[in-house]
């Protein structure tokens, strides 16, 4: 699936909801399914800063496409993480590069996209970018 | 407890706050973030209004009408910061931006008067604007920084502090109130011992001011320092007190206007006390709505606010403890009405996202004080503090809503 199909598709899981408290259950859920990094990738270089709760991000190519890995020690985090992770990995560097994060809103997470946002969703999905932009360079 | 609750009447109370009409995401704002900053009566916001509707002017220097009323009145607000805190001269007051600004006044002011080897002690409950100007003190002079441990309550080890004190200390630092914890450390004890052995004390008034009033004359105290803000005044502006000499033998801060007395290019002599520490044009309006802020808080008195706080401390900790799993840190019996606490092993993030979502305004993180969440293992806490217009109702409201976050999150 592209980029674009996975991000319409969390969309329409989460128009089933009619509250936040459920999307929030239901993000909660997702985080336990996030693709969870190595212990020996748990280093304070991979921690992303900008966020309240330790954000740990992995990266690594395989057939041109990036595969990400993750934690966090909060769970809301975790589920945040666990969805861009859905939406960016397996995917070539170039179309993560290039993709844009408009869904965030429609899911009814806008909030934590403010930059000041003690979260870091911003960092998050800039770190992300920041690993395909790495990989695209070696491509070239 | 009932009658101390019933000393004042909070829904009166309530209506001078603008702000606590407000809803947020839908529910009623439940404002438990007081120890960051108080929020402010519509009297200090009507003293900003008026400042710049009818006398917004430039001060000390000009002789034209305006100017001369603004003066009066930004000097008329140091004169109540001084029968606040009770100083013996109008002059021992320096207006600051905040807190911050006061202790960096003391720590670059002592570069001058500390020599290689002699010693700083600070407590192991400080904010990190009480630490680092230490440090950056202690790196410019060869000082060594000693740090008085804490104990499980959140308290200070007295025994190890009088271990601590020697010929060598020369500056004691410590905060009246922790704000992490809201533990209320026994400074009279600290004050008395370190004036033993020759050494000035400094105490970090932010978090005690808007519960208790200092008497700086009483205590004895070097230098005492506080933030307007969390007062129900406005942001950017806060006090130095400090002794009349021990103010005249530090250096200025800053250089600029105001801080003069005679300028050529050959020599430049200082302005007297307190205008030797305010370079520059202050901030007007914040100074005058700072005297209205200890205007509004000394008419409802402090006596009354801190019995109300106690009993919304003693009904806070009781219901929150009912919930399993749920540990409070910061036990002393001297403490503030500031109660913080984790989940079981839920993230303080998690627990403060979820209570946001339900209109709770609570604190999440290390607040500044990275070693006391070192010191007990954890990422951070999450805190809610109370203040005299908060009421037993949004207590429960913020107990549902923990307990809402717990079912979700465990």
């Amino acid at each position: 699936m592209t980029i674009q199909e996975i991000q319409e598709e969390i969309v329409d899981e989460f128009g089933m909801f009619d509250d936040w408290m459920q999307r929030y259950e239901y993000m909660i859920e997702l985080g336990k399914s996030l693709p969870l990094i190595e212990e020996k990738y748990k280093t304070d270089d991979n921690i992303i800063k900008g966020c309240q709760s330790k954000v740990w991000v992995h990266a690594e190519m395989k057939d041109d496409k990036v595969q990400f890995t993750a934690d966090s020690d909060a769970i809301i985090t975790k589920g945040i993480i666990a969805i861009l992770i859905r939406v960016f990995s397996e995917q070539h560097p170039a179309a993560i590069i290039e993709a844009d994060t408009d869904f965030i809103d429609e899911i009814g997470l806008k909030e934590h996209l403010s930059p000041t946002r003690a979260n870091g969703l911003v960092s998050m999905i800039k770190q992300l970018k920041m690993y395909a932009i790495a990989y695209q360079t070696q491509l070239n | 407890m009932q009658k101390e609750i019933d000393m004042l009447d909070v829904q009166k109370i309530r209506e001078d706050f603008p702000i606590l009409t407000r809803e947020v995401h839908g529910k009623p704002l439940v404002y438990f973030d007081n120890a960051a900053t108080s929020q402010t009566p519509q009297v200090v916001i009507d003293a900003i209004v008026d400042y710049y509707s009818n006398y917004n002017a430039n001060i000390h220097r000009g002789v034209h009408t305006l100017s001369q009323e603004a003066t009066d009145a930004y000097e008329m607000a140091r004169k109540k910061v001084q029968k606040h805190f009770n100083a013996k001269h109008t002059h021992e007051i320096i207006l600051t931006s905040g807190t911050t600004h006061s202790i960096n006044i003391i720590a670059t002011g002592f570069t001058s008067l500390l020599s290689e080897g002699d010693e700083i002690i600070v407590s192991a409950l400080e904010h990190h604007s009480n630490i680092v100007p230490w440090q950056m003190l202690c790196e410019r002079t060869g000082a060594i920084l000693k740090v008085i441990p804490m104990n499980e309550d959140g308290e200070l080890v007295m025994d190890v502090y009088d271990q601590l004190l020697s010929n060598q200390t020369k500056l004691v630092f410590t905060n009246h109130i922790s704000n992490a914890l809201g533990t209320i450390n026994p400074i009279e004890e600290i004050i008395e011992k370190a004036h033993s052995v020759g050494a000035a004390v400094l105490i970090d008034g932010a978090q005690a001011c808007p519960h208790v009033k200092p008497d700086v004359q009483a205590l004895d105290v070097d230098f005492y320092v506080a933030s307007a803000h969390k007062l129900c005044g406005p942001t950017g502006v806060g006090m130095l007190y400090g002794k009349e000499e021990w103010l005249n033998k530090l250096p200025p801060y800053q250089g600029g206007g105001e801080m003069i007395e005679q300028v050529t290019f050959e020599k430049t002599t200082y302005a007297g006390l307190p205008h030797k520490f305010e370079a520059g044009t202050p901030n007007i309006c914040g100074g005058i709505a700072f005297g209205a802020a200890l205007d509004y808080m000394n008419g409802i008195g402090f006596e009354n606010i801190a019995a109300y706080e106690n009993g919304l401390l003693e009904y806070g900790t009781q219901k929150l403890l009912e919930i399993e799993g749920l540990k409070i840190y910061g036990t002393s019996k001297n403490k503030t009405s500031v109660i913080s606490f984790n989940l079981n092993d839920i993230h303080p993030y998690d627990v403060g996202t979820i209570v946001d979502k339900l209109g709770i305004a609570v604190r999440t993180g290390h607040h500044c004080a990275q070693p006391i969440m070192d010191f007990y293992k954890i990422p951070g806490t999450v805190r809610a503090s109370f203040s005299f217009y908060n009421t037993k109702e949004e207590i429960d409201a913020l107990v549902e809503a923990v307990k809402k976050a717990k079912m979700m999150l465990s």
